[in-house]
């Protein structure tokens, strides 16, 4: 398997540099791999992990969207999911298995903002059957972090057999 | 209080040298809130996995607060059972050959003082884990050292193992994966090993807790070969694989009468090992070995990480085959290990333990553990550098 996506999969977030020490590369050729798992669709991009329910983090809302709709003949749900995609609203968009069809989350700065976006462009797309919108309140874990619950290890033996 | 106190010391005790480790512990304690890297450490910078954890405080919420059989619970000593025929190839009856101990340490400790007559000669290959020459001096048998050398990547040879022994042997206490050279034996070394224990008469004592750590090959448990399992108390625990190393839980495997002796003293002195910490080790027999295998993969590649460096850097290094520590070679500098880590550590702001607390045959060397995160082992390489080049100058 590819180094550099070993090391991703562990979900640290390593400089290029750093990257290049733990698997014995070059930074060119850590470059290289993440060049290709790029061409390959696996590895899509970096972006920070931020808990935006945080006073003072300006992003104020987050919304999960169940979605029912009809597929298409010939497109199955792909060409309603990717246009639903693009809206820069949607976080993240995914296909499910179950009660309905997609998973949309949306985040807004407002409450106002999301129900509109849900109202006038989620709703109104042809073939979408209906929407069941659920606010977030609280964030516990995001991205694989912990919140308000990190595990002190100051006790720890600094010297020890 | 008068230092007269002493005069109440049993002379064993007394005699008995404190751990190097505690000296360098306390100079380290000096320097907190300094910014110090620690690769002192001897155990996983991992949390138990969370599961494990869970199991724990469900136990504690269903009232499981009492008295476990001397043995332990049988339901651990069956996955015990199961998880050593697969990983190790060696099968033990749950009812009467497997003891549940608090930790590797008192396994150890029992088995000497369930075998051991004062005078009887105990063998271990040096450098070692602090604690296997007290605990042989402990039950006033006698310890021989047997050395391993860096040339080998400290595996023991049975050529030492031959011209280290005396009359009057009667175990040999193994660690391989070892703890602190990160050395073991190949299959052919372990096949000598286990002949010669055969032709000495040897019992081994084989504490085999970094086994799952194994980064080249695959580890082989003397246990399983020929005619060795009749000869052979297996131990092994949950600190280092399952990062559960304050739950102080592990176990001895051998053949029924030394387990039963073995009991007599545990059932005397410690009567059981915790129930909880029993709780959270069957969750981990049981379902841990995804986490086991996520921890020893990232090791893997600390360990490719520190030993390159540390070769880079002019520190000479074998790649340890198992375990998480490297021991690399500071003699060249011309300097002690003791002033290599003292300087180190004042200096550059980086703790590792000076070779000589693990005997002898450590001298020149110093043991830097890399169970930590990858940051923290670039930037303690980075300051390591600095130091080898500033000693060179």
């Amino acid at each position: 398997m590819n180094p550099v996506f070993k090391l991703l999969l562990e979900g640290g977030h390593l400089s290029t540099a750093q990257m290049a020490q733990v698997v014995g590369l070059s930074e060119v050729e850590v470059q290289q791999h993440l060049e290709q798992l790029k061409k390959d669709k696996i590895f899509l991009g970096w972006r920070p992990v931020l808990d935006l329910s945080r006073e003072g983090a300006g992003v104020a809302v987050r919304a999960v969207i169940e979605v029912k709709v009809t597929p298409e003949r010939g497109g199955g749900f792909n060409r309603l999911a990717e246009r639903l995609a693009r809206f820069d609203e949607v976080e993240s968009c995914y296909l499910m298995s179950g009660g309905y069809d997609l998973l949309v989350i949306v985040d807004g700065s407002s409450l106002q903002k999301v129900a509109g976006f849900v109202s006038e462009k989620l709703s109104t797309l042809e073939g979408v059957l209906s929407t069941s919108t659920h606010f977030m309140l609280r964030s516990y874990k995001e991205g694989g972090f912990l919140i308000e619950q990190n595990e002190s290890s100051s006790t720890r033996l600094t010297v020890a057999p | 209080m008068s230092s007269d106190s002493k005069r109440w010391v049993a002379s064993h005790v007394a005699a008995l040298p404190k751990s190097g480790i505690r000296d360098f512990f306390e100079l380290v304690a000096k320097m907190k809130g300094q910014d110090v890297i620690s690769l002192g450490v001897g155990e996983p910078d991992f949390v138990t996995p969370w599961h494990v954890r869970e199991a724990a405080i469900y136990a504690l919420e269903k009232g499981k607060t009492y008295y476990t059989s001397n043995l332990g619970m049988i339901e651990l000593r069956r996955a015990i059972a199961g998880y050593v025929t697969e990983h190790f190839s060696v099968n033990y009856r749950p009812e009467d050959e497997i003891l549940v101990t608090v930790g590797v340490s008192e396994a150890i400790d029992l088995a000497l003082r369930a075998l051991c007559n004062p005078g009887d000669k105990v063998m271990y290959h040096q450098p070692c884990y602090v604690s296997y020459h007290p605990s042989v001096a402990l039950v006033h048998a006698e310890g021989i050292a047997v050395p391993t050398y860096a040339k080998d990547g400290f595996a023991l040879t049975a050529e030492a193992l031959r011209a280290a022994w005396v009359p009057g042997c009667k175990i040999l206490m193994l660690n391989l994966p070892c703890n602190p050279t990160g050395g073991t034996c190949s299959l052919e070394q372990l096949t000598k090993i286990a002949d010669f224990c055969r032709e000495k008469d040897l019992l081994v004592l084989s504490d085999e807790i970094y086994s799952e750590l194994t980064f080249d090959g695959v580890h082989t448990s003397i246990a399983s070969l020929p005619g060795m399992s009749e000869r052979t108390i297996f131990l092994h625990g949950f600190s280092k694989a399952f990062a559960m190393t304050g739950w102080r839980i592990g176990y001895a495997c051998g053949p029924a009468p030394l387990i039963d002796a073995m009991m007599k003293v545990h059932q005397y002195t410690m009567l059981c090992a915790s129930i909880i910490a029993q709780e959270a080790a069957l969750e981990a027999l049981l379902r841990g070995w995804d986490s086991v295998c996520k921890m020893r993969d990232q090791y893997h590649r600390r360990r490719d990480l520190v030993v390159r460096r540390f070769n880079e850097i002019g520190l000479t290094c074998h790649s340890p085959r198992g375990s998480f520590y490297a021991f690399p070679s500071v003699s060249q500098l011309g300097i002690t290990e003791k002033d290599f880590a003292v300087g180190l550590l004042q200096q550059e702001k980086v703790a590792v333990v000076p070779g000589n607390a693990f005997g002898v045959n450590g001298i020149g060397h110093v043991r830097a553990c890399f169970a930590t995160s990858y940051e923290q082992l670039i930037i303690a390489c980075d300051r390591m550098d600095r130091f080898v080049q500033g000693v060179k100058k």
